[in-house]
């Protein structure tokens, strides 16, 4: 190496190395969202949401399942007590705690809400992934598949696969919930694996004799996978109201000792809606504020990952 | 035998509805080992897509390459995919023009000259680690072992430029091809990336396609010229032959059109009138014509062929005579 040369050019790379050392990309999004009231919002809702699913069984004052006040209840008569010490948001038609109930409805729901956008995340790449690597007829058979998965409703479709099964249960609600997103994501990836298949730093690549799958895996896939990730945040919420709306439609799991939100719902709404107005109202606020949450920061993560909002 | 032969290289851009665009015409240039041999033109002449059809990576719908390339006795263009996979950063390395896109950015810069040495040379890992901070440490980059972990962001457009060159370099290609190395940096930096490159081709005895637009680089860098218009070749001399003494019209004007340090105060620029889009095809005249100050009528009726001149080649009816050129502006 010239040494003239040497001497001249390392004070500028220091300097300009410097300025320009800091972050990794996952880093700079992080601190993006911290700033980010709507991000904050969103973050805690989930947080809590998911703290309340894990230790539902220690935070729910009674057992969900024990017909506490069976005997107070007569609903030939229309009458099922209200909140009371101890009920602090009274019982249902079968005399069970409402509060407990809510509160474990919350594991069903994020169980079903996580593995659905987990199943449709998977499925919905392999298939997008092996379409944007391929391309050819490869790319067209499945993209065509997809795109009648995306001409249904996605309430639609998803009740369709529920009805398909003779004896509906959970993992039923799950694998319909799935196939909604599957279509979604396997055509996001696609995109950003076509665009990244045009790119220049995949060209260089390829000019180095770098081997066909490295560059689907290597290079290619992880480029691709910031709007999927995004997108796997808000799916979250619409699964979860989808589950919920398919359990409330009873096409969920039939068995009605178990509590989820959506069954619950159901059941406020189609049995003692008229005498008790606010059973229905509790788990539907609790979809809606955890669907929210999970939106709040889908939003705000795709707003931090944009490389356009950047400062 | 010159290490590359590139005969009769033609690339036919075929969109179904449209009108073939031949993009390379026929274009035939050899380049010998440690020698750099420059392609120069303005945009869309074809320089980068000879590039690309030298390394095969023209995608295959749409183009015809026909012509040969042969890399020490093999035609390229004819080798199986796989085999020239193998050969492509092993004998032959690209750096691209602007270092940041041609980058991964989520991947280290290590694991991306790690990635070509397991590749071609078979090192296990933690060798091609060492052997990347050499690399890295002979572009010279500073504090090579601590750049191995960062990503491309995080690094200054001149030293991705040169972590671009040591990844290229890591197999110790014989031929190099730069694509426009400097374009995309500031002239400070453009320097050393040249010198970078000067000092490479001397020490390793690499040969070098020098690719761009600018003729300062090609003044500073190459030994033979190949000036390209149109697709095709129109000139090719030494350099200090081209500078000293440019034949075709097109050469003069763009060595006319560089602003100069001794010009007098407020004395205009000379630009070449027109644009590509004037161009007339090749086939029944000469595709520079309509912008040429020399034209005849012969230019627009009979295609020039590509003559002996002066040392070098000349594809030109009407040249311009060296006292004309005289002093037309060595920088």
């Amino acid at each position: 190496m010239n040494t003239l040369l040497n001497k001249k050019k390392e004070p500028i790379d220091k300097l300009a190395a410097a300025s320009a050392r800091g972050h990794s990309l996952g880093g700079e999004a992080l601190r993006r969202m911290l700033r980010s009231p709507v991000a904050i919002t969103g973050g805690v809702i989930t947080i809590l949401f998911v703290l309340l699913a894990i230790f539902a069984p220690l935070l729910a004052p009674k057992d969900p399942l024990t017909r506490y006040l069976q005997d107070k209840v007569n609903m030939g008569r229309g009458i099922i007590p209200g909140a009371m010490p101890g009920y602090p948001l009274g019982v249902d038609d079968f005399g069970r705690d409402f509060l407990s109930r809510l509160i474990v409805g919350a594991q069903q729901t994020l169980l079903v809400g996580v593995l659905a956008t987990l199943i449709g995340v998977v499925v919905g790449m392999i298939l997008g992934g092996l379409a944007g690597a391929f391309g050819g007829w490869v790319d067209t058979l499945i993209m065509r598949v997809v795109d009648v998965m995306l001409a249904f409703p996605s309430l639609l479709l998803a009740v369709s696969i529920a009805a398909l099964f003779a004896k509906p249960s959970q993992w039923t609600v799950i694998l319909a919930v799935s196939m909604i997103g599957v279509p979604i994501f396997a055509r996001l990836l696609r995109g950003s694996m076509l665009a990244q298949r045009s790119s220049d730093h995949v060209l260089a690549a390829t000019s180095l004799g770098v081997k066909r799958r490295s560059i689907v895996l290597r290079h290619m896939l992880p480029n691709s996978l910031g709007p999927v990730i995004v997108q796997a945040t808000l799916t979250l919420a619409t699964s979860i109201i989808e589950a919920a709306a398919l359990s409330f439609l009873g096409l969920g799991d039939p068995d009605p000792s178990r509590a989820e939100w959506g069954l619950m719902l159901g059941n406020a709404a189609h049995k003692f809606l008229e005498i008790r107005p606010e059973l229905a109202y509790y788990p539907a606020i609790a979809i809606i504020v955890v669907a929210l949450g999970f939106t709040l920061l889908g939003e705000s993560l795709r707003e931090a990952l944009d490389p356009k909002n950047r400062r | 035998m010159a290490l590359l032969e590139v005969r009769d290289l033609k690339v036919v851009f075929q969109r179904r509805g449209e009108q073939p665009f031949t993009a390379v015409d026929e274009i035939s240039f050899d380049v010998e080992p440690g020698q750099t041999v420059g392609l120069v033109g303005e945009s869309g002449c074809g320089k980068s897509v000879t590039s690309l059809a030298i390394m095969r990576l023209l995608a295959k719908r749409g183009n015809k390459v026909s012509g040969s390339v042969s890399f020490e006795g093999t035609d390229l263009l004819t080798l199986p995919d796989k085999e020239m996979r193998d050969r492509r950063g092993r004998d032959l390395g690209m750096v691209f023009q602007d270092p940041l896109s041609s980058l991964n950015p989520v991947i280290p810069i290590g694991l991306q000259i790690t990635e070509v040495l397991e590749r071609h040379r078979d090192m296990p890992r933690k060798k091609a680690a060492i052997e990347a901070v050499e690399l890295l440490d002979k572009v010279g980059i500073p504090d090579p072992s601590r750049r191995l972990s960062e990503y491309p962001h995080q690094l200054s457009g001149g030293m991705r430029q040169r972590a671009l060159i040591a990844i290229a370099l890591a197999c110790r290609p014989r031929l190099l091809i730069a694509d426009e190395p400097t374009t995309a940096l500031d002239v400070t930096i453009q320097a050393q990336i040249l010198a970078l490159l000067r000092e490479l081709v001397q020490d390793t005895g690499t040969a070098l396609i020098m690719i761009t637009h600018d003729l300062g680089v090609v003044a500073g860098l190459c030994d033979e010229v190949n000036v390209l218009y149109g697709g095709r070749i129109v000139e090719r001399a030494q350099r200090h032959q081209l500078f000293a003494e440019p034949r075709h019209p097109y050469t003069h004007g763009l060595l006319a059109s560089i602003p100069r340090l001794d010009a007098g105060r407020g004395e205009k620029l000379v630009p070449i009138k027109g644009s590509v889009a004037d161009n007339i095809p090749w086939a029944g005249g000469c595709a520079f014509a309509p912008r040429c100050p020399n034209a005849l009528e012969v230019c627009r009726e009979s295609s020039p062929q590509l003559v002996p001149d002066n040392g070098g080649l000349l594809r030109c009816h009407n040249p311009v005579r060296p006292a004309v050129a005289a002093g037309g502006g060595a920088r």
